[in-house]
């Protein structure tokens, strides 16, 4: 196992590396010059040769990229010429919100998803799946905004139960800190649950097919038995694959549910910098961003060997 | 047969949906079987065996009919609610199903599997049940037992996977195994071991078993009685000595030259059944072997022969032409 692991996470060294490449040539090949953007109306030729070569824009790119990546192995990502605040600050400030926010829908969606796959897979084929079926499809074709402005309306306007819009910190209210989440998480557990519900329908449907499931039920044993262990947990591979990714992609992915709600967020931090062009701090979240998708996908692999002990052992 | 049957199945049909029209997979099947007796049951592919058997279980699938009745112990299994049912499985009747590979939970260890069908219906706790499950696996001859128990079934070859899946159908005691084809899966080297240790366990636990099998040559020394099936009848049913002294019908015959023989010379052609059974979504109106017998009369194709009894005891038949009684009759 620990082999595995190890082997695991030597495989992520060059996806790593090639994650920050792509993110520095992102950054270095958006139109418009640095120096013209942090001098703005100031801006004259010997201003921005002079800029330009006190922050090495005028050293050919392949060199930029060397030396930021040797900042950036060392833990110096930059620092943003506009707030001054380094891109670690300003990550590691934001990263709890973001984080908070789809661990909440992703749990969300999951405690929506899971019970009705199960129930659906069941009575495959029946009124009860051919509604809930059709009514997953019509939740995923909801954009997120419209049903954020729906849940505000409902729960926060006519019912007053939650808070439209702000964010108290954990440590200073937890039950506020949980109700300012409630409503965003649930938008986005909104979108993701008939993704993850269909998945596992369609899988749990072709395990119940299996011999075991009739050698369960041959065996006597309780039906929630059969359900819950001997058919969810070999059907959850593609669930587990589909959560960690939908995971990855709320991570950037919460911009618009961010700034509805006025969570302090990564999503808001990025749209923040597109809009004022301030480059180091976009660069710095984009890598930290796909930083955690790898690591995420890293984590799905872990636990894949945890539901599978074929991966285990590596005969699959 | 003697003594009061354990299990007695009258007039079974199985009926499933397919697209093209309702498929009968089983006929109007009757059978019974003692306590402590094994019952064979013989034929090719598709002949309605596992189908039988899955009735006899009531582990058919979901759109699949089911009339007649399943006698076990006194109790009509087609009638039983769900709960009584489940508490009569693996101490009434277990099943060794045909493939290891797929029978098994891939992603469960084989002591959870063992331990869980324990619990499930004698109240052992948790160490206990591990060390009868340890026991059992010892019994069905796998070594080290105690470390196999925390093994997954791919860490197991196929017959050890088989062995296993016979440990677990043994572990309650039950009073009737059926066995569907479990050795057709394995290496040829495997499976008269299975086979023996069947047997044996059968002998010493007193218990019914089915041995379902398209293989004459594995019910010849195993089975009390053997009922041979094709098209989802019984078409000819008897006890073990008895049917191969003097088989009747032309099928069961085909079935037994089919079977390569070790002292024919090699390169001996096989003498395979001609055609293949019929669709059972279009039942023919005279005998469903018609079209592939060689003593196949006008008769054979106008209506289905019923199963009539032989002058041996227990010996019955369904053919208008039976082989012996008839020789020199056939067209």
């Amino acid at each position: 196992m620990l082999g595995f692991v190890a082997r695991r996470l030597l495989y992520l060294l060059p996806v790593l590396l090639a994650v920050s490449l792509l993110t520095f040539l992102i950054a270095s090949l958006l139109p418009g010059d640095l120096a013209y953007v942090i001098l703005g109306d100031q801006a004259t030729p010997d201003k921005v040769a002079a800029l330009r070569h006190d922050m090495g824009l005028d050293q050919p790119i392949w060199w930029r990229y060397l030396g930021w990546l040797g900042h950036v192995l060392v833990g110096d990502f930059g620092r943003s010429f506009r707030t001054g605040q380094t891109v670690l600050q300003a990550v590691t400030e934001r990263l709890p919100v973001s984080f908070e926010l789809m661990l909440l829908a992703e749990l969300g969606a999951l405690i929506i998803g899971i019970p009705l796959a199960i129930a659906c897979a069941v009575r495959a084929g029946s009124a009860f799946d051919r509604f809930v079926t059709g009514t997953a499809f019509s939740m995923l074709s909801v954009p997120a905004f419209l049903s954020a402005i729906l849940l505000i309306y409902f729960f926060a306007v006519e019912l007053r139960w939650l808070p439209a819009t702000g964010y108290v910190p954990f440590s200073e209210d937890p039950l506020g800190n949980l109700r300012c989440f409630v409503l965003p998480a649930l938008t986005l557990a909104l979108g993701e649950w008939p993704v993850l519900m269909r998945v596992l329908r369609s899988d749990m449907i072709a395990t119940l097919q299996e011999d075991y499931i009739a050698m369960a039920r041959a065996k006597g044993l309780k039906p929630s038995r059969i359900l819950l262990v001997h058919a969810l947990k070999p059907s959850s591979l593609t669930l587990v694959t589909v959560t960690g990714i939908n995971i990855g992609r709320l991570m950037g992915g919460t911009v618009i549910v961010e700034s509805i709600f006025a969570l302090p967020g990564i999503g808001r931090l990025l749209l923040g910098s597109i809009y004022t062009r301030d480059l180091i701090i976009l660069q710095g979240v984009v890598l930290c961003v796909a930083a955690g998708y790898v690591l995420l996908n890293f984590i799905v692999d872990m636990l894949y060997a945890v539901l599978d002990p074929r991966i285990r052992h590596g005969h699959a | 047969m003697s003594g009061p049957a354990l299990l007695t199945i009258e007039d079974v049909v199985v009926e499933l949906p397919t697209p093209r029209g309702n498929l009968r997979a089983v006929d109007h099947v009757d059978l019974s079987l003692g306590a402590g007796r094994t019952l064979g049951i013989v034929g090719e592919s598709g002949c309605g065996k596992t189908m039988l058997s899955r009735a006899i279980l009531q582990l058919l699938p979901k759109k699949a009919k089911l009339s007649g009745r399943v006698i076990f112990d006194g109790q009509d299994l087609v009638r039983l609610n769900a709960e009584a049912l489940r508490r009569l499985r693996a101490r009434g009747i277990a099943v060794v199903f045909q493939d290891p590979m797929t029978s098994l939970n891939p992603v469960l260890t084989i002591g959870t599997q063992l331990v869980e069908t324990l619990q499930e219906h004698l109240e052992l706790d948790a160490a206990a049940a591990r060390r009868r499950s340890a026991e059992l696996l010892a019994a069905v001859g796998i070594p080290a037992p105690e470390q196999r128990l925390s093994q997954y079934p791919h860490q197991l070859s196929g017959g050890m996977r088989q062995r296993v899946a016979i440990a677990i159908a043994l572990s309650c005691e039950p009073k009737l195994l059926i066995a569907d084809e479990p050795t057709t899966a394995l290496d040829v080297t495997i499976q008269a071991q299975i086979l023996d240790l069947l047997a044996r366990e059968q002998r010493r636990r007193h218990m019914a078993m089915i041995l379902i099998t398209h293989d004459l040559g594995v019910v010849a020394g195993r089975a009390d009685e053997v009922a041979v099936m094709y098209a989802g009848r019984v078409v000819e049913r008897a006890p073990t000595p008895a049917l191969f002294k003097n088989m009747h019908m032309p099928y069961t015959a085909a079935l037994l030259a089919a079977i390569p023989k070790i002292e024919a010379a090699p390169h001996t052609p096989l003498a395979a059944i001609p055609g293949r059974p019929p669709d059972q979504t279009r039942p023919l109106k005279g005998c469903s072997f018609a079209p592939r017998c060689r003593n196949v009369g006008d008769q054979c194709l106008r209506s289905k022969p019923a199963l009539t009894t032989a002058e041996t005891e227990g010996h019955c038949y369904a053919c208008f032409h039976p082989l012996k009684i008839s020789a020199g009759v056939s067209a």
